[in-house]
């Protein structure tokens, strides 16, 4: 916390220590005069309410982490133990850049908050199964230091600090990070790695259609975390249960995709995939499931969660059908992101009561 | 069952099983009153009285010549010590008039017609005024205002509000099931004053021994009120969110219940206005919760108006050993206090101690946007910007993003995981606002 919201919750008087400074104000009172009720104690005081949630950041945290255990889970089937060392890399390498800012700035301990494990984790299932396991550190490090500490640490960053480490690499290391290998279950020779394209690659490049039932279990080809549909539907119920996610943000920007994608596929089902493969296919339910859901990068109201889950399922789709890559749900969350801020700016609800002209 | 209610809002645990089934018991008169000059919103009173004097119980000891105002009575028989600043439960110090009581409770009654039914409305408003009934819900406006709306209003229904949505209180409860038909009396004469003929009681449903009780009466009296359950919400009893739960319609921004041609008032008050104008009892007393964890044996208590704290929580089995903190009215819209000599007012609802487990510390963390407030705000606002507007004192986009329609009904604050003081910053955000009109102004 910098000095200045430390004084702006001492004012509101939520800091502990304006509490003690209350206590002694309020002794000073008492031995000035002597009262017939005078307590035989010092009382708390605060402003109301005197009640709260035990809701707490940490909380939220560590609950999408548990949230992302299904996904995570499958990596390792599929993909090996590898996978795991990745995963443990990445959130390692997050902890120890959060660490270290902590000792910079002097601030208070925030390593143990779980927001930069998620960060960490996030980042090493949305990398292929051969990526370097070094390289992944290297990217959980810029996502920590680039994509949240430069901005002012958590509740700050514009961008989602994992996808902005994703995308480092992929300008870093653009073959590597479009190299795929299938999952060993889906090897049929004994080879050590096979080398393919993701089923985006494969429609995109050789018209190849993969069938909606790999799609659905995540025995093919992508990133570490993006295949299994179901692990990831299991962990992003959890999240909208919960209400630790906007249920609109993926609401719209899978249905976007899948309106959208649906009618390019019935103006012209052989150049474009149909919308279940749109959905189902890439790293598009993971993005929409634990990337575009990040709370501090989406918009606060509601209408603007609809735009903002929207305008990402727009760029999705003109990435996919038209970009040079197969796959853009990075991209279109990251523009979005930026969008955020504007976004909040101009979809304030109307007050209860409020006659808008 | 699904009962109407409002958007929004939030359901903090409530306790109310400590006292909802405990009958009203009368403090013991104590020997010393305390009472404010200023009980209301308007214009303070002036003391009528002097060191001294012998004032009697219900003698007027303060008043204002200013409409908008509220009469102050003597709540017990004696002598007037001092008329000088005392503490009171509001933070600083106030006029009060100290009386110490002097043997017995000699009343001074006010001048009632026979029959209120045939009485003229003006002499039953006036008489209102006289007893300084004001709204007993919270707010203390005056209640002979409320009832005379302005000619260019016209005001169809009535709602009496029962729903006391603030956790630990029973006051309204306990009134409700055992003063049942005084309350009703209390509310046709309301009703007469107003010339409404729809009336409404809105209660919410975790009272259903004060639903059943208001259904008997007004079914045995004939009046044809319409109880109405309505959903367990905090906070369902705000005056705007009441009228959308009962009657589905929204006060404008910036109006009041009247545009929208209701006239809201709270069940203590409808008693205080049947006690007066059937009794001539002036409002000298009232029902107070005194209750939380950090209580002995919590109670509901009929006390004097003046009586201070002490004395109620001396009669309710004195604190616990481990209480740290007592504040009055409810939890979520409460005023934490540090000295036990301040007095009950007409306003207070509640005394609530709470002991060190109840207590909730917290270190903020910064915003994360996750929404919950935007979510949990019945006023539909955005409570996360307006703290950080009011923060940065961009006083323009706080005005122009709706913050003085706030209600600080601190459902933001509560719902928070950062634990940022939302509700605590908007106050703020609100008093540099007007601070800066007021400039301008000048």
């Amino acid at each position: 916390m910098s000095a200045d919201k430390q004084n702006a919750s001492r004012k509101a008087g939520t800091d502990p220590k304006r509490k003690s400074r209350g206590k002694e104000k309020a002794a000073k009172k008492r031995g000035a005069k002597g009262k017939l009720f005078t307590p035989d104690r010092l009382f708390i005081l605060a402003p109301s309410p005197h009640k709260y949630t035990n809701e707490s950041v940490p909380r939220i945290m560590w609950s999408v982490v548990g949230a992302v255990i299904p996904a995570a889970a499958m990596a390792v089937v599929y993909f090996g133990w590898r996978a795991f060392w990745m995963m443990v890399a990445c959130v390692i390498a997050a902890l120890v850049s959060e660490a270290l800012i902590n000792l910079l700035k002097g601030e208070r301990w925030t390593v143990l908050d779980g927001s930069a494990a998620i960060t960490g984790l996030l980042l090493a299932l949305t990398l292929p199964p051969a990526f370097s396991i070094v390289g992944g550190a290297l990217g959980a490090v810029f996502a920590i230091l680039i994509g949240k500490q430069v901005f002012g640490g958590l509740g700050y960053n514009i961008f989602n600090p994992a996808l902005l480490g994703r995308a480092f690499l992929q300008a870093s290391f653009p073959v590597a990070m479009t190299t795929w290998t299938l999952p060993h279950t889906a090897r049929y020779a004994a080879v050590d790695a096979v080398t393919a394209a993701t089923p985006l690659g494969q429609f995109k490049f050789e018209k190849v259609m993969t069938d909606l039932g790999p799609l659905l279990t995540g025995n093919v080809g992508g990133s570490l975390g993006e295949t299994s549909a179901i692990a990831i539907l299991i962990g992003g119920m959890y999240l909208l249960i919960r209400r630790y996610a906007d249920w609109r943000i993926p609401t719209s920007f899978l249905g976007t995709v899948f309106l959208l994608g649906g009618i390019f596929w019935l103006v012209n089902p052989q150049s474009y995939p149909n919308p279940l493969f749109q959905l189902l296919s890439g790293g598009l339910l993971f993005g929409a499931f634990f990337m575009a859901t990040d709370m501090v990068t989406s918009p606060v109201t509601t209408r603007g969660a609809w735009i903002f889950g929207i305008g990402a399922g727009v760029i999705l789709i003109v990435i996919r059908l038209y970009g040079g890559l197969p796959e853009g749900v990075m991209y279109s969350i990251l523009l979005m992101n930026a969008f955020t801020p504007l976004i909040n700016r101009y979809t304030r609800p109307a007050v209860f009561g409020e006659v808008r002209a | 069952m699904n009962f109407p209610t409002f958007k929004k809002g939030i359901h903090p645990s409530d306790y109310k099983e400590l006292t909802n089934k405990k009958p009203v018991e009368a403090l013991p008169l104590p020997e010393d009153v305390y009472i404010p000059v200023q009980q209301h919103i308007g214009a303070p009173a002036e003391p009528l009285v002097k060191r001294g004097e012998e004032v009697k119980t219900g003698q007027i000891i303060a008043r204002s010549d200013q409409y908008v105002s509220g009469t102050i009575h003597a709540s017990v028989t004696g002598k007037v010590k001092a008329v000088g600043e005392f503490l009171h439960p509001l933070g600083a110090k106030a006029l009060m008039v100290h009386i110490r009581r002097t043997g017995k409770d000699d009343w001074e009654l006010l001048d009632i017609p026979d029959d209120w039914k045939t009485a003229p409305l003006d002499r039953l408003n006036a008489l209102i005024r006289e007893a300084g009934i004001v709204g007993l819900g919270g707010a203390a406006f005056p209640t002979h205002v409320k009832l005379q709306p302005p000619a260019e209003k016209t005001v169809d229904s009535f709602i009496l509000n029962g729903a006391e949505c603030e956790p630990y209180l029973t006051a309204d409860h306990r009134i409700m099931v055992e003063r049942t038909e005084r309350i009703l009396t209390g509310m046709q004469i309301i009703m007469k004053i107003l010339g409404v003929q729809n009336g409404y009681i809105g209660i919410e449903d975790n009272k259903p021994d004060a639903i059943r009780a208001l259904r008997q009466v007004v079914r045995e009296k004939d009046l044809g009120y319409t109880v109405m359950p309505l959903e367990t919400k905090y906070p369902q009893g705000a005056e705007k969110m009441l009228i959308h739960s009962v009657l589905g319609r929204k006060v404008p921004t910036g109006g009041l219940p009247m545009d929208v041609g209701v006239v809201v008032n709270n069940v203590g008050t409808a008693l205080a206005v049947a006690e007066a104008i059937t009794e001539g009892k002036p409002l000298i007393q009232r029902v107070v919760t005194v209750t939380g964890d950090g209580i002995r044996e919590p109670k509901n208590v009929r006390a004097r108006i003046g009586t201070p704290f002490g004395n109620l929580i001396e009669f309710a089995g004195g604190l616990k050993d481990e209480t740290v903190q007592v504040f009055m009215g409810g939890p979520m819209m409460g005023h934490a206090q540090y000295d036990l000599s301040v007095p009950v007012v007409k306003a207070s609802g509640g005394i609530i101690c709470s002991g060190e487990k109840r207590v909730q510390r917290f270190e903020s963390y910064p915003c994360i946007q996750c929404g919950a407030c935007v979510r949990a705000c019945p006023m539909n606002l955005v409570p996360t910007r307006l703290a950080k507007l009011a923060e940065m004192k961009h006083l323009d986009a706080l005005d122009a993003w709706g913050v003085v329609n706030c209600i600080e009904c601190g459902s933001c604050a509560f719902v928070c995981p950062s634990h940022i003081p939302l509700v605590q910053w908007i106050r703020v955000g609100k008093f540099r606002l007007s601070e800066q009109k007021s400039q301008q102004a000048a």
